[in-house]
């Protein structure tokens, strides 16, 4: 059955002329096989695919699955696996390492950067608004205002903001080769050493800052501080970045739409819910190995199996959303939605994503109510390949 | 309705106090959850069983009466 001729291979691929909705044969196989093998790496992994909203929590729910990407069977997207941190780690020590950033995500916490959230989206939209038309929506937009809230998170000083932007640019560049996102990245873990440092002597109201008297207290290292920084960056960035603009994109075709996003708090808060479910960036699946035999809706996983869930689709299942490719900002089990994961390690940023979302997405369209895509719809560069979905460019007008 | 919170299994993903502020908050060195109110009024049972719904440790519990 592993190596059978007939498993699919994993694709990102999206259907031709509907790019925010999941691969036909991903919906094909929720509807005919919901837990079914794929191949990865022309075959030579054939880890399970759960496509069903409620399968879905029951892998990520269960502490039968783990993240390390160190088990021979872990459906890792490369030989090699991804990057460490502790996403990669279950608990216990995923716990004691989470428990060092939980606290600067607290909602109370994220609703004192509202603020600074809010003058930061003004600024570029002002910025944007002096360029000659059309300009680059990602570049001018999307990618710099959740990098330069990161900034405000971490405590990086105004007059670094711009080197921070420029080496957090290449990072994220789509067409940056390997040696240049290297060399961005090392520029950016030796100033985060230095800005631990600097917060030792001169403490600030920032996450570096309690990260560095965490390291005072011996809990961890200035260099654990340092890679939590580059860590929040890099979780943080480019998923907002994709975020805003793929929301930008949904909501420009689906204009009917468009003053739920500018109505009250309540209605905004739940519009962000049902784009999250809608867009579900995370389009490279939540990836998983049983460390025990489990059964889940009448499949056995053994020990040893890869699982992935691929959360676009479990965010389109037709047995929990009602018309689930349908955009509905009232639809009113959204927030049900599985777009920051589920489990244990479900987002840990979650609160200012939605705070981000929250304050951006309105003000887009208060501010530039002739928003317009310059270029036809299948003319936009969408990122097909990466765990992360988003768009290389957008030109707008307004 | 009485509700239990499980601190050791929470995760801190702060969506119980988004949405019943009245009934869950977050301890200030940590982010795991308080419990406000262990008995919610009726006004805020439906916010309360949502909390319970999402919350991805499944860390809060409910008891119906």
């Amino acid at each position: 059955m592993t190596s059978s001729p007939a498993v699919p291979a994993f694709t990102l691929v999206r259907p031709q002329g509907a790019p925010l909705d999941p691969s036909p044969l991903y919906t094909e196989l929720r509807a005919t096989q919901p837990i079914s093998r794929v191949s990865l790496w022309e075959g030579q992994l054939s880890p399970w695919l759960v496509t069903r909203w409620e399968d879905a929590r029951a892998v990520l729910g269960n502490p039968a699955f783990s993240t390390d990407p160190t088990h021979p069977g872990s459906p890792k997207d490369t030989p090699q696996g991804p990057r460490g941190f502790f996403v990669n780690h279950d608990d216990p020590v995923h716990g004691m390492m989470r428990r060092t950033l939980t606290r600067e995500f607290m909602v109370k916490r994220i609703n004192e950067l509202r603020p600074a959230i809010a003058r930061l989206t003004d600024e570029l939209l002002t910025d944007l608004t002096e360029l000659s038309e059309p300009a680059d929506f990602v570049e001018h937009f999307a990618l710099p205002l959740p990098s330069l809230v990161i900034c405000e998170l971490l405590g990086v000083p105004y007059e670094d903001h711009g080197f921070f932007q420029e080496h957090s640019k290449v990072i994220v560049d789509f067409n940056a080769t390997a040696q240049e996102s290297a060399q961005a990245w090392a520029s950016l873990s030796e100033y985060l050493l230095g800005l631990v440092e600097t917060k030792h002597a001169k403490p600030g109201n920032d996450v570096i800052t309690r990260l560095a008297a965490q390291a005072d207290e011996g809990g961890i290292t200035d260099q654990d501080a340092a890679d939590l920084g580059a860590f929040l960056l890099l979780a943080g960035h480019e998923t907002t970045a994709n975020m805003i603009a793929l929301s930008t994109i949904t909501l420009l075709s689906h204009p009917d739409q468009i003053p739920h996003i500018l109505g009250g708090e309540e209605q905004v808060a739940g519009a962000v819910e049902e784009l999250l479910r809608y867009v579900s960036i995370v389009h490279g699946g939540l990836r998983r190995t049983a460390v025990e035999d489990v059964t889940i809706d009448g499949v056995t996983i053994r020990a040893g199996e890869g699982v992935i869930v691929p959360i676009h689709v479990a965010n389109r299942d037709p047995e929990f959303f009602t018309a689930p490719d349908d955009l509905d900002l009232e639809r009113a089990n959204a927030r049900q939605h599985l777009a920051f994961g589920y489990g244990i390690h479900q987002c840990l940023g979650q609160p200012l994503a939605r705070a981000e979302l929250q304050i951006v997405l309105p003000e887009i369209f208060r501010r530039l109510p002739e928003l317009k895509i310059a270029v036809p719809m299948d003319e936009i560069a969408f990122k097909q390949d990466t765990v992360v979905y988003g768009v290389v460019e957008l030109p707008v007008t307004w | 309705m009485r509700v239990e919170v499980d601190v050791p299994r929470c995760v801190a993903s702060g969506q119980c106090v988004l949405l019943a502020p009245d009934v869950f908050d977050q301890r200030d060195e940590d982010g795991l959850v308080v419990l406000l109110n262990e008995n919610p009024p009726a006004e805020l049972h439906d916010a309360v069983r949502e909390s319970a719904t999402v919350c991805p440790a499944a860390a809060i519990r409910l008891g119906e009466s």
